[in-house]
């Protein structure tokens, strides 16, 4: 009775709130992507107001449903292939960022899960510093390390020009925004890999050099497939920001550089075609519960794998 | 014990460590640059800091970002202290999934929703709009700092209470309280920082009135690049510094538990 | 009256049964110990009488009173917890004063109740530390201070000493004792650690699989164990597989052990002729020599050491006797030198009385 009163009283308020605005807002989305844009933009109302008595009326009825709901922004996305491209290429990006945030987080991890224990709390708080500073600024410093005027670009153009090439311009490009998609979300894959690095045990692979295997045999046999829960993790932590990024391409990309988050914000703020900036937001949402859906049932058949030798 | 790594392994981490740093110490170092242009170092001034604080657009902006950071802060702890004691009490299937969603999904998703959600209902964008924003995303940051600290807890401490004459009110004022009071701080100043520095969702939920900090610096970068982006670039990374050592003072661990 | 009595109480987990139609009672002033392997139910059967958990069915009596659905604020009754669950965020007297604040003490009457159970867990000078700057030993000694602080009718204890190492242990062991039969309060104490049981209790229930499988005092438990589970458990036990051929009018009966051939044994009630069972029987209640005198009242067999092992105070002999039978006895080193007594293959006898062993029929 008690326990029932409690758990009512911890549990309401928090759910009310993000029921009220977090699940309703996201199902009115997903409603929004069947009706049809209004004429200043936004939506079409499905509710107007009666010129009698001045009360709301509720337009929409069984029989005319038809004229209010449609699968028009659904056709229009699939038939211009230009949105399926730029998803596509949305998700190459996001994919391309993972992997690099793999290749220079795992060593960083590595390192710090090795470290003396007292430099280990040091080195991974210096890791997570950055992330906690405005994101915005962490962007608008890429922009002056690649800008036209930075040491970095004229160095390169150095390069490039001794060629006899023309000068390249480095911000405004798919590379900017790639680099700077690295840079903001390196951290998330840096802490999880640590978490899991930090767990191994150390003699196993002293039991494999002394079993014969060369380091690099011990990482690929030893470290690389016990990280793999860490990899995961990290991968899905790294992926799904990434895939929805809009402020980065906006920001640093250029026209070449936009993702299906800029054409989202286009959508809705810009041409206010609400019902199909509502299906490129489904779409996105999509992308996302299949990674996050794959990264969870990798982990899951790993889950079962060890307990069926454990 | 610690090995001897070999030398490229330290190589590597140390290019990344200036990855991350460079860029920021670049914006650091610049705002103290006499120079319109960020490109070579000229000399050492201040006036940008100067014009800043004679910036009234800034000003109203910042002040709005405090506003609003200590109110959604005040609100989300609130709402995510009872979440978080609620998640580690209970089995609840409903409940965890609307915490930790948010913060999953790229942030795009809940801007756009939320916009419509806004637009629908009449609310007029603007503090707001932007503060029922922040609360929604920072309910589920405070939650998991304070199920951590419930988890960390010893069972035993809530029972060895009861034990001894305290009611469950009792026994969760002097003992569960005191014990995830660091966790409830550190959850507070997260989402105090977490609202300060938000650019996206506010972004889709401030409408044209109301300006923060992050709105601000995002116009400045897009219409105008002028070194006061650097200068006010730099006070903020020194509030977030100083909020990140308050958090780690009042409780280690909590800003690795996300 | 009993101060505890527990009638036919029964707990399950889903489909597990943690405790099996329990019934047993405790008096007044009483070290009464719950003893058993692991996951046998112990902690959950302490778990109800604090009131954590609630019986399924069954009554659970406190000085003659249901308190089945009290709450555990509202019992009389303290718990000593395995992890001590000392708050962390209070001082000693603090922590001591707990209950007391619970109970509305009022502040000028809750310092000398503080003050005296400091000095008798002689931790007076620590009342001002906190939890984390205090050894295990005194860790303890504060979550005993504190259950005993407001006088509760009775004090359970969760393997208090399991988290100290052996000679810790030792010591507190001698303290529990002491301080028991100064405060006079009644104890169930938890433990799996048989020694330990036999040590401190006044009485003892034995427990496997939720059920109480003897309830005794210590001596009789160790001496005449009821069945073969705790002939087992407690201390090293011989179990030979044995049938009774007859039973004599003096209380005695003859028995055949099974390869080895017919000895007397003492008899049991309710065993027929021709009953399968077990004779059970302690190894140190076992002669053993290179040459013994066969006498009346004795069992004597003639076999060859198999092994020992050497365990310092006593050496324990494993002795073939008959096909494939083992008899493992164990005789003290205590004379001087060395005083490793037989080899491997040496050719012994060994006898015992023949009230030293008991017949088991399950
Ligand atoms: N809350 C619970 N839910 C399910 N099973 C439990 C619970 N508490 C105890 N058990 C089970 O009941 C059995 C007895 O547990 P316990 O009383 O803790 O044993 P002991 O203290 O003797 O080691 C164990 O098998 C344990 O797994
Ligand atoms: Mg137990």
């Amino acid at each position: 009775m008690q326990e029932r009163l409690g758990k009512w009283l911890l549990s309401w308020p928090p759910l009310a709130y993000l029921v009220v605005f977090f699940l309703l807002p996201s199902l009115i989305m997903m409603f929004a992507a069947f009706r049809y844009p209004g004429d200043y933009g936004g939506l079409m109302p499905l509710t107007s107001e009666d010129p009698a008595t001045g009360k709301l009326v509720l337009d929409i009825t069984l029989d005319n449903w038809r004229d209010y709901l449609t699968l028009e922004s659904f056709v229009r996305l699939v038939d211009e292939p230009l949105y399926i491209e730029l998803f596509i290429k949305s998700l190459w990006y996001a994919t391309l960022t993972t992997l690099i945030c793999i290749a220079m987080g795992y060593p960083l991890a590595w390192l710090i899960a090795r470290s003396p224990k007292k430099y280990r709390d040091l080195m991974l708080l210096l890791v997570i510093l950055p992330f906690w500073s405005n994101f915005l600024i962490r962007i608008y410093a890429w922009m002056i390390l690649l800008g036209p005027q930075s040491a970095l670009s004229k160095a390169i153009n150095l390069v490039v020009t001794a060629f006899g090439h023309e000068p390249v311009s480095l911000l405004f490009t798919p590379f900017a925004v790639i680099v700077c998609l690295v840079y903001v979300h390196l951290p998330f894959m840096v802490l999880p890999l640590y978490a899991n690095l930090e767990k191994h045990d150390m003699a196993l692979l002293d039991a494999a050099q002394d079993l014969g295997a060369s380091a690099w045999q011990r990482f690929w046999k030893i470290t690389w497939p016990l990280s793999l829960p860490g990899v995961y993790a990290g991968a899905a932590l790294v992926f799904i920001p990434a895939l929805g990024m809009f402020a980065v391409p906006d920001i640093i990309g250029g026209t070449e550089g936009i993702m299906i988050g800029n054409l989202i914000k286009q959508q809705f703020l810009e041409t206010r075609d609400w019902p199909f900036g509502a299906v490129l937001s489904i779409m996105l949402t999509g992308g996302v519960l299949l990674m996050a859906g794959l990264a969870a049932a990798v982990g899951r058949g790993k889950q079962k794998a060890k307990q069926k030798h454990g | 014990m610690a090995k001897r790594q070999s030398w490229w392994l330290w190589a590597a981490a140390a290019l990344a460590y200036v990855f991350l740093y460079l860029p920021l110490v670049i914006v650091v170092v610049y705002s103290f640059n006499d120079s319109k242009l960020n490109a070579e170092w000229v000399g050492f001034t201040l006036d940008w800091y100067h014009k800043l604080f004679n910036n009234r657009e800034m000003l109203v902006a910042a002040r709005n970002s405090m506003v609003i950071g200590v109110v959604s802060a005040l609100a989300a702890t609130f709402f995510g202290a009872l979440a978080g004691i609620a998640m580690h009490r209970y089995k609840l299937r409903l409940l965890p999934f609307l915490v930790l969603t948010p913060i999953a999904i790229p942030e795009i998703l809940m801007g756009v929703s939320l916009l419509i959600f806004f637009v629908l209902l009449n609310v007029t964008l603007g503090m707001t709009s932007i503060i029922l924003a922040h609360v929604a995303f920072c309910i589920g940051f405070v939650a998991i700092v304070v199920r951590a600290r419930m988890q960390g807890m010893d069972n035993s401490l809530v029972e060895a209470a009861r034990d001894l004459g305290a009611t469950p009110w009792q026994a969760f004022r002097l003992v569960t309280l005191p014990q995830i009071m660091p966790g409830i701080l550190a959850g507070g100043l997260m989402a105090f920082t977490l609202s300060i520095d938000d650019f996206v969702i506010t972004f889709f939920t401030a409408g044209v009135g109301s300006s923060t900090l992050p709105l601000q610096i995002y116009s400045m970068i897009k219409i105008a690049v002028t070194p006061e982006v650097n200068a006010i670039s730099t006070l903020l990374m020194v509030l977030t510094l100083c909020l990140i050592v308050l958090v780690s003072k009042v409780s280690p661990g909590a800003l690795r538990a996300e | 009256m009993a101060l505890l009595e527990i009638r036919n109480v029964v707990k399950r987990f889903g489909d597990f049964t943690a405790v099996n139609h329990v019934s047993l009672s405790v008096n007044a002033g009483e070290f009464f110990t719950l003893l058993g392997p692991s996951g046998c139910g112990k902690t959950t059967l302490l778990r109800m009488l604090a009131g954590f958990e609630q019986p399924d069915s069954g009554e659970i009596l406190l000085d003659g009173k249901d308190v089945s659905n009290v709450p555990p604020e509202k019992r009389p009754v303290h718990t000593v917890f395995q992890s001590y669950a000392l708050f962390p965020h209070m001082t000693v007297r603090e922590n001591i004063a707990f209950p007391l604040k619970m109970a509305g003490w009022s502040a000028d009457k809750i310092a000398p109740q503080v003050d005296e159970l400091l000095e008798d867990v002689r931790l007076s000078k620590f009342g001002t530390r906190y939890p984390h700057e205090l050894s295990g030993g005194q860790r303890q000694r504060v979550a005993i201070a504190r259950a005993l602080v407001d006088r509760p009718r009775l004090l359970l204890l969760d393997e208090p000493l399991s988290a100290l190492d052996a000679k810790l242990r030792e010591e507190m062991q001698i303290e529990l004792i002491n301080l028991q039969k100064e405060v006079g309060i009644t104890f169930v104490y938890v433990t799996h650690d048989q020694g330990e049981a036999l040590a401190l209790s006044h009485r003892i229930a034995v427990m496997n699989s939720g059920q109480v499988e003897q309830l005794d005092m210590p001596e009789t438990i160790y001496s005449y164990p009821r069945n073969r589970f705790v002939a087992d458990f407690i201390g090293q036990c011989n179990v030979l597989e044995s049938e009774v051929k007859a039973i004599h009018g003096d209380g005695t009966m003859t028995i055949a052990i099974k390869g080895c051939g017919e000895m007397k044994a003492l008899a049991r009630e309710g065993v027929t002729v021709g009953q399968q069972g077990w004779l059970a029987l302690r190894p140190e209640k076992i002669k053993l020599d290179r040459e013994l005198p066969e006498l009346a009242n004795e069992a004597y067999f003639k076999g060859r050491v198999h092994d020992c092992l050497y365990m310092g105070d006593v050496t324990l002999y494993i002795v073939e006797v008959g096909e494939g039978v083992r008899i493992e006895a164990m005789l003290p080193n205590s004379a001087p030198g060395l005083a490793k007594l037989f080899d491997d293959n040496d050719l012994v006898e060994i006898a015992w009385r023949f009230d030293a062993g008991s017949f088991l029929t399950e």
